[in-house]
């Protein structure tokens, strides 16, 4: 990993929080605009579970990832805390890795 | 800044105890993203740097899993950004609550991410979100650092995957959308993100079908025809 994409990446986070607590929050948005960016996490966050449950590299596979994300999947619906919620993943797919089933 | 009475404060004792609750499962998170990014090849000093100055868990682990995949530096960016960007939401709200001088607002949009956002969105007058947003942010940046530097001292010395680690990654995912599926334009843009990115997985770069499935967002282009639009509401606290 480089130092690059270290650097580079915090000044774009810092300035991605500083225009919205700087420029942007006395203004307002044309409303469109203010849709479209508070489904940011939904569309994001939703591809980055299936992303990193089904893929390697470029490739999609099915393996002990997805019995660990089923059990989070049911642990979040049931509003379990988050932090019994990973290491129940974890755990399950740790588990299902070490009996040979995936 | 947090005066020291707030900590005295009977009304914002659930806040306390909430930050400190989240703090811990913050705490598990951060080990897995300092053992995650030592094995994707960063120093320790890099993982450390990244959690100090980045601070925002979802860009790290991204950036992280797109290298580890060996993807380039400028796809692992690309995504990163991409989520960093909901940062901005959360401050466009933030920034209109938080007071101070200019260093104290500084470090304000530093603290603003999910967590911090959730907790003092919570609170019902301006003087308990103020208080709430300095604890969350405050209590989530020590334990995130201390964890990451601790998870990168482990580093090598497990395979993350013969803990599961790598599940650990999209179930705190899981945890942070599911408050975005409340609302059919929050069910519809996980559902299309999703798909994208699946979609292009095989086809694409490392790192490029997170970027892709953003444009999952134009599913909020119509005007709704009912008067509840979804607000820029952060994951909550988890």
């Amino acid at each position: 990993m480089s130092w690059t994409l270290v650097l580079v990446l915090a000044a774009g986070a810092y300035a991605c929080k500083g225009v919205g607590f700087f420029l942007l929050a006395g203004r307002r948005l044309p409303a469109v605009v203010d849709r479209c960016l508070a489904l940011i996490p939904a569309a994001v966050v939703a591809a980055l579970v299936v992303k990193d449950t089904f893929s390697a590299g470029q490739e999609l596979v099915v393996d002990a990832r997805v019995p660990g994300v089923a059990v989070a999947v049911v642990l979040v619906w049931r509003r379990a805390p988050f932090v019994v919620v990973v290491v129940a993943a974890a755990l399950v797919t740790a588990g299902v890795r070490r009996a040979g089933w995936a | 800044m947090t005066p020291r009475h707030v900590w005295r404060d009977p009304s914002l004792r659930p806040v306390v105890a909430a930050s400190l609750t989240l703090s811990l499962a913050i705490g598990v998170f951060g080990v897995s993203f300092g053992v995650g990014a030592v094995s994707a090849g960063a120093s320790v000093a890099q993982a450390c740097v990244m959690s100090l100055l980045v601070f925002t868990g979802a860009s790290q682990l991204s950036a992280v899993s797109v290298i580890a995949a060996g993807g380039t530096t400028a796809s692992a960016l690309g995504g990163a950004l991409v989520l960093a960007a909901r940062n901005g939401v959360y401050a466009l709200t933030m920034g209109r609550r938080v007071r101070g001088r200019l260093p104290t607002r500084l470090v304000a949009a530093q603290l603003t991410i999910d967590e911090s956002t959730a907790m003092s969105l919570a609170q019902d007058d301006p003087v308990a979100q103020r208080a709430a947003f300095w604890i969350t942010g405050g209590s989530v940046y020590v334990f995130w650092n201390l964890a990451t530097f601790a998870g990168a001292l482990i580093g090598t010395a497990i395979d993350p995957v013969t803990f599961g680690l790598d599940a650990a990654f999209p179930a705190a995912y899981v945890a942070m959308v599911w408050p975005q599926l409340r609302t059919a334009r929050g069910r519809d843009a996980a559902l299309l993100g999703s798909v994208i990115c699946l979609g292009l997985v095989p086809v694409l770069p490392v790192g490029v079908p997170i970027l892709c499935a953003a444009l999952a967002v134009l599913v909020g282009v119509p005007a709704p025809s009912a008067p509840s639009v979804p607000s820029a509401r952060p994951a909550e606290p988890a």
